[in-house]
């Protein structure tokens, strides 16, 4: 336990003083957007100012709302233990688009996505409307010859002869099982507007440059530091001068998508799309199938039979070196961008919600206060998260495809 | 661990799994590619344009070098020439200056000499004039002297005195 915990230490203080590096290239480039921005600091001054109004206005709203909340109708959250609920619901995958709710009248507004399931009678698709907004298991939705349900943002099929839900002690559906769902849930919505967003942006500044202009302009110019940052930062130096060129799509494209999902995640549209344990995972099989299948003969060499030890630790070594390419390095991969993605919306979502739970202990004011300033520290905090885990998440890659690319010099 | 598990959509690996090799096509096609492309252009057209104005740079100083040689060669050519020129000048003057002197020199000697001569016949003709002259007076004083028989004598007895001293 003690040496466990010992790493543990060595980790993270390496990861620090690894971040600390980060935070500096980080604010480089601020610095840089910045002076690129410089001619439109005003606006933003501006549109700062009115965010600042719109979130106070917001928070004064909704402490408003705390004060006047009643226990017997309507679906206030107002005890931690709904506020806990509302946090591990809002970290889940979900099947409609929810935008807010009118909690005295238990009203919600938003707009239903479409559900598309395999189920034992063949692919199903309807509105997710078709809920109700039920999530408990409650509401038994009928498809030609097949029952689901909804329970826990996962859609069930009934088996073959029941009519309503029955669970066990862990909650847990026992006369269900669970379906292949490939609805267009909030994910894959956020996933299609990320992407939607980066062809947008991206190929107008193809666009810019096919028309002859040598330099961008427009956002075009925030754009194209970015991209060079990525060129010239990530890839070039990990992967080599000469075979970068190759990955420069799936490095690119990761990079964006993963840093527009985690800033969509901070809006108030309530995305949690790298959160996802699935998302994170596709993301990092990506990246070991790409390195996998770009190894060099070296690499095979070395990570398989590695020269210049006794031939006895040989194959020990190789079982050690298949598992950490194969296994560990996909597994830091995708547990460290949903835990970090993960433990931001939960903790920016507690510290808002202590405006809530610490209101017996200092008043409303001093609660509502705390909470403003702390969840402003915090989402700042989780501003520089965003574009850390995105270039922790796309550096990580060209790191192992460099290693798997290298061609050592033979001796 | 297990509601890890739980959590996992199969069906949402799935749909990020299409959408993300669709993106990333897509993005390689309409947006990397070019954008790369038109970075390597637009940074090798500037690394040629450096290049080219280090060259110009050099050419120009090239230039420079040269014109400083040929303006030195044509200063050093007017200091020779007008070296040279000094030169002639004083070469002639001096050469003038002999050549006056000789021709005075020669003009002087000549005209001691033709002073010379012109002296000498002078010279010539006062004796021959005074021998003349001497002549007819001892013509005359003789003439005068020998009238008188006396003094005939006299002379004769004289001029024997001093023969006999002799």
């Amino acid at each position: 336990m003690n040496k466990n915990y010992s790493i543990l230490t060595k980790k993270t203080t390496a990861k620090k003083v690894c971040s600390f590096d980060l935070l500096c290239t980080f604010a480089q480039i601020l610095e840089s957007t910045n002076s690129l921005l410089s001619k439109d600091i005003m606006i933003a001054k501006k549109s700062i100012t009115f965010i600042a109004v719109l979130v106070l206005a917001l928070v004064s709203f909704k402490s408003f709302a705390g004060d006047e909340g009643h226990h017997d109708k309507g679906n206030t959250i107002d005890t931690p233990k709904e506020i806990k609920e509302y946090i591990g619901h809002h970290l889940k995958d979900a099947h409609d688009f929810h935008l807010f709710s009118d909690n005295a009248s238990g009203k919600h507004y938003g707009f239903p996505l479409p559900v598309i399931v395999w189920t034992s009678k063949g692919l199903k698709t309807f509105m997710s409307s078709a809920f109700h907004h039920d999530d408990a298991g409650h509401i038994v939705v009928e498809k030609g010859d097949v029952k689901l349900t909804k329970v826990h943002s996962k859609i069930y099929e009934l088996d073959a002869g029941a009519t309503t839900v029955n669970f066990d002690a862990h909650h847990h559906p026992t006369n269900a099982h669970k379906v292949l769902d490939f609805s267009i849930t909030k994910s894959v919505f956020g996933m299609l507007l990320a992407g939607l967003l980066m062809l947008l942006g991206f190929t107008a500044l193809a666009r810019g440059y096919k028309k002859g202009k040598k330099i961008p302009t427009g956002f075009g110019r925030v754009l194209e530091p970015l991209v060079i940052y990525v060129r010239d930062d990530i890839a070039r130096p990990n992967i080599g001068e000469k075979k970068y060129r190759k990955f420069m799509g799936f490095l690119l494209t990761v990079f964006f998508f993963i840093w527009i999902l985690n800033l969509l995640g901070l809006t108030p549209l309530g995305f949690n799309v790298t959160g996802q344990i699935a998302v994170t995972a596709c993301l990092a099989i990506f990246t070991v199938i790409i390195y996998l299948f770009s190894g060099s003969k070296d690499f095979w060499a070395h990570t398989l039979w590695m020269p210049g030890v006794p031939v006895v630790l040989r194959p020990i070594l190789a079982v050690i070196e298949l598992i950490g390419f194969v296994l560990i390095k996909p597994f830091s991969l995708l547990v460290r961008l949903f835990a970090n993605m993960t433990a931001g919306h939960f903790v920016v979502m507690s510290l808002i919600a202590l405006m809530i739970t610490l209101k017996e202990a200092f008043g409303p004011v001093g609660s509502t206060g705390m909470s403003l300033v702390l969840a402003l520290f915090i989402s700042v905090i989780e501003i520089l998260v965003a574009f850390l885990q995105a270039f922790i998440f796309t550096m990580l890659s060209s790191l192992f495809i460099g290693m798997a690319v290298e061609e050592h010099d033979h001796h | 661990m297990e509601t890890l598990l739980n959590d996992f959509s199969v069906g949402l690996f799935v749909m990020q799994a299409v959408i993300l090799l669709i993106l990333i096509l897509l993005m390689r096609k309409f947006a990397w590619k070019p954008i790369l492309n038109a970075l390597d252009e637009r940074e090798t057209g500037i690394e040629d344009a450096l290049k080219s104005a280090e060259n110009a740079k050099r050419e120009m100083e090239n230039l420079q070098a040269s014109n400083q040689k040929l303006l030195q060669e044509a200063r050093t050519e007017r200091e020779a020439m007008l070296k040279e020129a000094r030169e002639i000048k004083t070469k002639m003057i001096e050469d003038a200056k002999t050549e006056a002197k000789e021709e005075s020199e020669k003009l002087m000697q000549q005209a001691q000499a033709s002073i010379e001569t012109e002296k000498k016949a002078a010279i010539a003709d006062l004796k021959s004039q005074v021998a003349s002259l001497s002549i007819d007076i001892a013509e005359k004083v003789v003439r005068q002297e020998l009238s008188n028989k006396d003094k005939q004598e006299q002379l004769v007895s004289s001029l024997l005195g001093e023969a006999t001293l002799n």
